[in-house]
Formats: structure tokens, sequence, C-alpha cells
């Protein structure tokens, strides 16, 4: 001890570059693909460390599939899986626009990051279940939900499944193993553990899925999430969807000095690994090995998805206040959109005029859902949920003040 | 017919609930293997094996979180939260998921948990064992709210709040888990095993949620009243000699209204009293209600007793409780206007 100490310094995390500077991604180390070793998926967690500071990789920069976490995947089931990601971004596209001509409030588009939750819901049986944030509507689209339905929600028109009480994109489809989507950031993660506790209570063979952001993980509830997981061993895979930015904070405000947010996992003991969110068979590859865990009853798993988010956070922000317009472009894991189609274009199994097709097949589809979705109406013309709606579904049975409240508002 | 404590009361319900209905799962923090710090689950692992009763991390959030994800997968559970004190980390799970679920999913999802939590005063806990939350939570769409003040109602309401289909925030009174506390701290308590409601039927039955109760009928002043604040009420009644008609309000949300407009009008007086803060106190509400719907019958103005607006100190606990001395002054005052 010094008699003297300097005084104390308080210290802010900055992103290395702001508008106006040059992108740089230098301090984002990208392993070769194909180089991170696939331990057997009863692997002791601890003996894995490693991989919750690599980067699991499987498509190279020459669009081969290398290394041993290829193959997870059939040539058809590629061809699908690039076939849902250029259908969530064509979808994308069309209700972004949407949004600007005035027909919803707001929307939130995948730009970037559609590998993600596309290819992570070819992993998933029907019972599993999903506890998704706001940037996972693949898990719709790859699973098969009428497109119709999710413009009936966006749209808060007479057909939406949730009678205009949600905000757009807040989906909610049982079915097709997607909980309802809160907008209360990570509240949804400890439930997906709670849900996966409650399968193994009752000797079921369902496992649950959580997804976060980077920025929101550091709520408690993903704390309360992780020592709920560890302590009860829950068949659960925690996904962390690290796109770099929460709105306008980038990933360094949340992550802190931990070196990755996949290294949260490790003071729990919980099996993590990191894996580029831009590569749709690294993150296929990856989702099998966690669900797997969790089908074993081997314990939860947590993944970490490298990625970016291209556009904007949401209808309402605008990221060229906060950070260069061309740092999408220098992001060094690419779109994962074109890494797909160049690995099936050199396989043989695709061409360029056959992507340009299937896009254009692909907007008509989406155009012929949006066409009936607005013959139910837009938020402000057509068709739309009661006033009566509003006051339904509070309860299971409605309560008296309810009611009173219900016949004051005359409906 | 046995005789029950409160506390016994309670983990009949849960036994009997877990027994009819394999979905219902009992957790919390101490709940498993020791029985809960109040010794409400003393048992219930023992007898229904560590997957359906069993100890939680400490994190209020997780086990609220956790019980609402639960409760999605189709499992009824009915969880602990040691004091309503330790509630608020979990506030959010309750106000913005469980309360929500079956309206945001229109249906899909639904959320039938029970939240079960000690509340209010009188043994010197100080402001962390101390407090009464239920207008948090009264004020919450989509949440029942129920009050017990002694074991008969206690096991039928628990019982009826596990078998609801919406979540239930469940308040128990500690100071009544033993006895019907009326305020007189330097004098001894009434064992449960004394009193009427303390003879609780074995087996299965339920007390209807949103249901008030007279517990002393009267014609000169109504008094509203729920938990420990009943049996206040009735010692400062016959201490004062004021006929006053107390209504135990059992379930603060949904209301029994009714009862309360039926007794007000006939009365024309009414003072509410709650152990809870006195600003934005769900007494504020009920006096709120019966001017809206009484105020023609009405001769004096609605007066409210409860704790003062401070945090709930230690060494001067029966300064801050409304105990039987204020209440009766609140009677003479309202009478005599």
């Amino acid at each position: 001890m010094t008699d003297n100490p300097a005084p104390l310094k308080f210290h802010v995390p900055e992103p290395e570059v702001r508008p106006g500077g040059t992108p740089d991604f230098s301090n984002v180390p990208i392993p070769k693909a194909g180089s991170v070793d696939r331990p057997p998926v009863d692997v002791d967690p601890r003996t894995i460390r490693d991989l919750a500071y690599s980067i699991i990789r499987v498509l190279n920069r020459e669009g081969d599939a290398v290394g041993p976490w290829a193959g997870t995947l059939t040539d058809e089931e590629q061809l699908e899986g690039l076939r849902h990601m250029m259908t969530l971004r064509s979808f994308d596209a069309r209700m972004q626009m949407a949004q600007r001509q005035g027909k919803t409030s707001f929307y939130m588009q995948h730009m970037g990051e559609e590998a993600v939750s596309c290819a992570f819901r070819k992993a998933l049986v029907q019972g599993d279940m999903n506890f998704p944030t706001y940037r996972q509507a693949g898990l719709l689209i790859a699973g098969g939900y009428p497109m119709v339905d999710m413009m009936n929600q966006i749209y808060s028109n007479e057909m939406d499944p949730l009678k205009g009480r949600q905000l757009p994109i807040m989906y909610s489809a049982k079915d097709h193993g997607f909980f309802s989507i809160s907008g209360n950031l990570t509240t949804q993660y400890i439930q997906a553990v709670g849900w996966a506790m409650a399968s193994a209570i009752k000797g079921d063979t369902k496992i649950a899925v959580g997804w976060v952001g980077d920025g929101a993980t550091a709520e408690s509830d993903f704390h309360a999430a992780l020592v709920f997981a560890s302590t009860y061993k829950a068949p659960v895979v925690l996904n962390i969807v690290n796109n770099q930015w929460a709105i306008s904070t980038f990933q360094g405000i949340a992550r802190g000095g931990s070196g990755t947010f996949a290294a949260r996992g490790l003071g729990f003991g919980i099996a993590a690994l990191r894996v580029d969110g831009n590569d749709y068979l690294a993150v296929h590859a990856v989702a099998k090995w966690a669900t797997e865990r969790a089908r074993l009853n081997l314990g939860p798993t947590l993944v970490e998805y490298v990625t970016y988010r291209v556009g904007a956070h949401s209808t309402s922000d605008d990221p060229s206040a906060y950070r260069p317009k061309t740092e999408s472009d220098a992001w060094p894991l690419g779109d994962p959109v074109i890494r797909l189609k160049n690995h099936l274009i050199k396989r043989g199994l695709w061409s360029d005029e056959r992507h340009k097709q299937t896009e254009a097949e692909i907007l008509e589809a989406v155009i012929t859902a949006q066409k009936e979705a607005e013959s139910h109406g837009t938020l402000h013309a057509g068709g739309k949920p009661s006033t009566r709606d509003m006051f339904e579904g509070v309860y299971a049975e409605m309560p008296p003040h309810l009611r009173r409240q219900r016949q004051k508002a005359g409906v | 017919m046995p005789r029950m404590t409160m506390i016994e009361a309670i983990r009949s319900a849960m036994d009997v609930a877990m027994g009819r209905d394999d979905n219902v799962v009992v957790f919390g923090e101490d709940v498993g293997y020791f029985g809960g710090v109040f010794r409400c689950t003393q048992g219930l692992q023992q007898k229904y094996g560590r997957e359906r009763c069993f100890d939680a991390p400490i994190s209020e959030l997780g086990i609220v979180g956790a019980a609402v994800g639960m409760a999605a997968y189709g499992l009824k559970p009915c969880i602990e939260i040691q004091f309503a004190d330790y509630v608020y980390p979990a506030y959010d799970q309750i106000v913005s998921e469980a309360a929500r679920l079956r309206y945001r999913s229109n249906g899909e999802f639904t959320c039938p948990i029970v939240i079960r939590m000690p509340t209010g005063g009188g043994i010197f806990g100080g402001q962390t064992h101390s407090q009464s939350p239920e207008a948090l939570f009264t004020h919450v769409s989509g949440l029942k709210v129920v009050v017990p003040s002694n074991p008969l109602d206690a096991k039928g309401l628990l019982i009826a709040s596990i078998e609801d289909p919406d979540p239930v925030i469940f308040l128990e009174p500690k100071r009544l888990y033993n006895g019907p506390f009326d305020g007189h701290h330097d004098r001894p308590v009434t064992a449960w095993s004394k009193h009427e409601l303390g003879e609780v039927p074995d087996g299965h039955y339920t007390t209807p949620l949103g249901k008030a109760e007279i517990r002393r009928p009267g014609s000169a002043v109504t008094v509203l009243a729920y938990g420990t604040m009943v049996y206040v009420a009735q010692a400062a009644a016959e201490e004062t000699g004021i006929d006053a008609e107390i209504i135990d309000l059992r379930t603060l949300l949904p209301l029994d209204l009714e009862t309360i407009i039926a007794s007000v009008k006939k009365t024309g007086r009414c003072v509410v009293v709650h152990e809870a803060t006195l600003t934005s106190g769900f007494g504020a509400e009920l006096a709120a209600l019966v001017q809206e719907h009484c105020f023609y019958h009405l001769e004096a103005p609605v007066a409210r007793v409860t704790g003062w607006d401070t945090p709930y100190p230690h060494a001067q606990e029966w300064d801050y409780f409304p105990g039987p001395k204020r209440v009766g002054e609140a009677l003479i005052e309202t009478m005599g206007a």
C-alpha cells in the first residue's frame, strides 16, 4: 500500500471504429474453416473449454465444406436451406417496404443473420420448443409456418392469430415449436430452461431451445437461466446470437472483460461452443451436436453464433449514427446466402441462373402471400381485430370488473 | 374434523393437489429436503419425490421464470418465494410474462402457476421480512391475488388457486400461521386449535376465488379488511362497542364488489384497513369503488387505516402496525362524522 495512491480511472469500452472511420475487424480472430475439432457429444465439458474461444467453421473461402463438422446435411437439405434463407430475406424486404408504406407500425429484419435460425430449425423435431427473441423468424420459415399468417400478425389485421394484441413480428406458434415472443429481453431464456426441466420431470423426449442476443446476455435472467440449466442438467440448448450490435451499443458493453459470450458458460460447467453464424453448414452441425446432447440427457449446451447485423436494429433505428456505413462490407464472415450459394454452385448443385430464377419464384410466393394478407386488412386499413377482442383472453374466464369495463366501452 | 394451523392447512392443500394431479410441482428456496423455512412444504419431497418437490437456487426471477416455462409445457407449478419482500427480482417475470402470456399468445400458451409468499409483519422481521406488496400485483391485469385469513380458507383457496387456469399471487399473512393474531402483541395468541376456523377437512375442497366472507355481521359501519387485519378489526369492534360489519375480502383480484356494495349501502359508513403503506395502496382502490357505487348512501367519508408511508421499521414495529387502537379510533371517528 502506498500513502499516495494514484486516482482511480473509470473505464468505458468503445468500439474500434465510429462513423467516419474505416471499418476494422482485425481484432476478430477468424480460425480457418475445418480447423476446430468435433468432440463426441458425451464429452466432459471441462475438456473442451477451448471451443468457447474459437469459431467452428465449415465453409471456407473457396466455397468448400471442410473439416470434422462438415457433412451433416444431404444435398437436398442444403438446397432447401438456401431456399429458406432466400425466402426469409425476400420476406423481410417486402415487410420492410410495407412498414415504410404505413401498412404496419414496426418491423425487424434479419439481413446477414438468416443462417442462424434457418439452419438451427433443421436440427429440431416436432414437439421441441423454441423460446425465441425477435430475430429468429427463420425458425418459422424453415419450419413451414405459413407466411400469410406471419403477415397477418405483422399487419394486425382481422386474421391476425394474436388478435392485434402484439407488436408486429412478436409471433406465437405453439404447433410450430415457437413460444410467444415477449419483447422484454431475456425473460424467455430462463423460461426455456423451465420448459426443458418440465420435459425431464415428465420423462418426455422433447427439448427446449432458448435464444438471446449479445446485448441481452447482460440481463439477470441470463444468469438465472445458466444456473438453473447447470443445476438441473436441463435438456436445453441456450443460443446467443452475437450480431455485434445491441441497437447502438457495441457488444463490448455487454461482454465486458470476458473473452467471448460463449465463455460465460464455462463457470457453470456448461458445454460452450462458438460457431460461424454466417455459415449455414456450421450452424446446422453445431445445432445437431447440441440438440443431440440435450436428447441424450447430457445436459445443456451454450452456443454463441458469431454474426453481423447488416440492417438496422428495427425500422425505428438508423445505424449510420453509430457505426460506419460500410462496416458490414468489411465483416470477415461474409454473407450467409452467398456463401451457401457459392458452395452449391461449386459442387454443381446450383447455378447463378437457377439462383435468379428461384429468387423470382420466391418473390412471387411472398407477394402472393402478401396480397392475401392485405385482403384481410393492414394496420390502418381494412379488417382489424374487434374492440371486443381487446377485453378477451386476459383470463380464462372474464372476471366481473373486466365485464363492467367492456360494457362501459360499449362493446 | 382435524385441527390444523395455517401452515398445516397450506401443506395439506399442496399435498391434496399433488396427490390428485401429477402435473403439480412444488419448488422454491429451502422448500425441498428441509420443507421450507416456515415448514409449509415439509414432507412433500419424501412423499412425492425430488421430481415433484425440490430446492431451487436463490433466484426469485429464476424460480418464477422457470415456472412460467414449466406452465407453458403443461405443468402446474406451485412455487414459494421465501418472503414477499424477496419477490421484486421476479417482478418482470410475473408482470410481463406470467400475467400476459395467455393474452399475448391468444391462449396458445397459458400460465397456471401459484406464487405463494409469506406477507406482512408482526414478527420483528424489519423492512425485509414484513412487507405487504399486494397492491403491486392487484395493479396488474392478468393476475389473481389471494390473501387468506385462516386455516380453513387457506386450504380451500390454495387448492382453488392451484386448479385455477391463470397465475395466482397467494399471500400468506405470516403472523397468522399459528393463530388469529388481533394486534395485541403484548397478549398471548389463541392457537388455531382453539378456533373454529382451525377445523380443516383432510381431503379435497375448494373455496372459490373472488368471494368475500362476512366475519362479523353488523349494522353501524362496514370494515373492509383481509389477512391479519380481519382480527385486528374484530378486536377494535369489540373494544369500541361499535357494531361493525367486518368483511374479509379473501380475494383482492377479482374482488367481490357485490358483497362490499350491499354492506356499505346498508351501513352507510366504511373503514378500509390494511397493513401495507397508505399511498396508492389497495385501500385507495377500495375507497374509490365504494364512493363510485355507494356515494349517495354514505354518511361519512371513507376512512383508511394502514401502515405508515415509511419502510417497515424494526424496533418501532408496533408504532407502525395499524393495531386495534388505531382501527378503533377510525371507527369512532367515522361514526361521529
